[in-house]
């Protein structure tokens, strides 16, 4: 987990930075408040408590970054407890919850505060970029500069913006060999075909510009390198896997083309949360030297 | 008089239709998006009951074994046209928001359970007053459930405002997902309350019976399967 939280630190770094010191108090405020659950219903419990494995303050981290520094202070709260007590802590604490603690919270959000949660912050220069997000810049048929989407100067939530920062995260969890590379790029890949192919359906023009706001203006990079590839809600089997990201990219981009939101990744995600124990089950490789069906 | 009051105890506390037998879960997560819907679903219920229960007591010598369902479904639907007629004519506002849910309590499970499991055997008094505890039971649930989600989802209750004005009124509680995340806390509370203390030991650890994918080593199932083979 400690691993999680160093390649964490480039993109939340980059956020304080850019979006201020409100970035910083809701994301302490988040990691607060998932600790501070985790720790409470253990001793209320009379659990071991389990707050040492970090997996909480990677939790808070994860919840943080996806939150737009304008939100209220309350916000993170109300997020932390969820993620914890009602997605990780009920359904038995680490390793059993069947879908991501801090993506589940991140909805439940979205859905409880759909208008503060899409209040997003007004940064940077005064130009036509500061008054909305990538994602919603090209909805409208306008176009971003790829300097600005790889640096991260432009709206977004706390830790979706800059490109560069997540992929260092992610080199780093990829020597230190705590994912694979093969769901990020599955997310990532399937995307932007499932993307190209419903614009193309729709009958509106592609371009290179649309296809890499899709994949650098929103959370995508940030959730396939993070978020999608959590141990516990994540197939550990080699085509599970790629499965997984390929059902992630399906969802997104559905989301993204049909549906009323900007952003569809996190809901992507934890929809095929669910399917992780099917995916598991039906790729579940067959043991060297025997015949005929593999597992039970 | 022992029995009726023995019948309303049963239906609102001991065998709370909606928190402890777990029927009609249908109209409890789709109507109750407000208090008075919720009280308003729970008592067209409850009248319907009163009356398919006592109908069906009294009919129970004549009503053959083999052909009692289709003829329950006859008695309980005329009275649900009855009751949605008059609702029809008297409390339009409440008639337009519960919409298609009138009708289907023909199919509700505690009408047709109640008849079988007690009308259908026993005198018609007290099966009268045991349709009016469970419906009795089922109103207070679903007002319970609908003043808690009108409460967070809203900020009010029986459409008075009850929150500060601070108070950011959490959506997602009127929509479906509300509704479960209620019905589970106050099923918790009721079963927390009930059965108080109980001896009964927590299981040690939580395991999912999955041992290829376990992680634990320490967990001694995996392993005598792993002997076993």
């Amino acid at each position: 987990m400690l691993d999680v939280i160093i390649a964490l630190s480039p993109t939340m770094i980059f956020g304080f930075v850019y979006f201020g010191w409100r970035a910083l108090m809701i994301t302490a405020i988040s990691v607060a408040s998932c600790v501070l659950t985790e720790f409470v219903y253990e001793k209320l419990m009379k659990l071991p408590v389990t707050v040492g494995d970090l997996s909480a303050v990677v939790t808070g981290l994860i919840l943080a970054l996806s939150l737009y520094s304008t939100a209220p202070w309350w916000i993170p709260i109300v997020g932390g407890v969820f993620a914890i007590l009602v997605v990780k802590m009920l359904f038995g604490g680490i390793g059993q919850n069947f879908m991501n603690p801090a993506l589940t919270a991140r909805c439940f959000l979205v859905l409880a505060f759909s208008s503060i949660m899409t209040n997003y912050p007004e940064v940077g220069e005064i130009d036509a970029l500061s008054s909305a997000t990538p994602l919603q810049l090209i909805k409208d048929g306008g176009t971003v500069s790829y300097a600005k989407m790889f640096i991260g100067n432009h709206p977004g939530s706390i830790g979706e913006t800059s490109a560069i920062a997540i992929l260092a995260g992610m080199a780093y969890l990829l020597i230190r060999r705590v994912i694979t590379v093969k769901v990020p790029l599955s997310v990532v890949g399937s995307t932007a075909a499932f993307v190209a192919l419903f614009t193309a359906l729709k009958g509106e023009p592609i371009t290179l510009n649309f296809l890499v706001v899709h994949l650098l203006g929103g959370g995508l990079l940030a959730a396939a390198v993070f978020m999608a590839t959590d141990y516990t809600t994540t197939p550990v089997t080699f085509w599970g896997q790629i499965i997984f990201g390929v059902t992630v990219g399906l969802f997104t981009a559905v989301i993204r083309c049909f549906g009323g939101m900007y952003e569809g990744i996190s809901f992507a995600i934890i929809l095929a949360n669910l399917l992780t124990p099917i995916i598991e089950k039906v790729t579940y490789p067959k043991p060297f030297g025997l015949r005929g069906g593999g597992a039970k | 008089m022992i029995k009726p009051i023995e019948r309303l105890y049963n239906g609102i506390i001991k065998e709370n239709p909606t928190f402890v037998l777990m029927l009609g879960m249908c109209p409890t997560l789709a109507v109750t998006t407000s208090a008075i819907n919720g009280l308003g679903m729970g008592l067209s219920t409850c009248a319907v009951l009163m009356m398919s229960n006592l109908i069906i007591s009294l009919l129970r010598k004549f009503i053959p074994d083999r052909v009692r369902m289709p003829a329950y479904i006859v008695i309980v639907a005329t009275f649900v046209t009855v009751v949605e007629l008059l609702m029809q004519a008297y409390v339009r506002p409440l008639y337009n928001a519960l919409g298609l849910f009138i009708p289907l309590i023909v199919v509700n499970c505690i009408i047709l359970g109640r008849a079988e499991a007690y009308a259908s055997k026993h005198s018609p008094l007290p099966s009268f007053f045991d349709g009016l505890g469970m419906g009795l039971g089922f109103t207070v649930a679903l007002t319970l459930i609908g003043s808690f989600r009108e409460l967070l989802g809203k900020g009010s209750v029986f459409g008075l405002q009850i929150m500060p004005k601070g108070f950011v009124p959490a959506t997602i509680m009127i929509m479906a997902p509300g509704a479960f995340f209620v019905l589970a806390c106050l099923t918790a509370l009721q079963n927390k309350l009930k059965l108080g203390k109980s001896k009964v030991e927590p299981p040690e650890k939580f395991c999912s019976g999955n041992c290829g994918a376990c992680m634990d080593g320490t967990c001694s199932i995996g392993k005598k399967e792993d002997a076993d083979k």
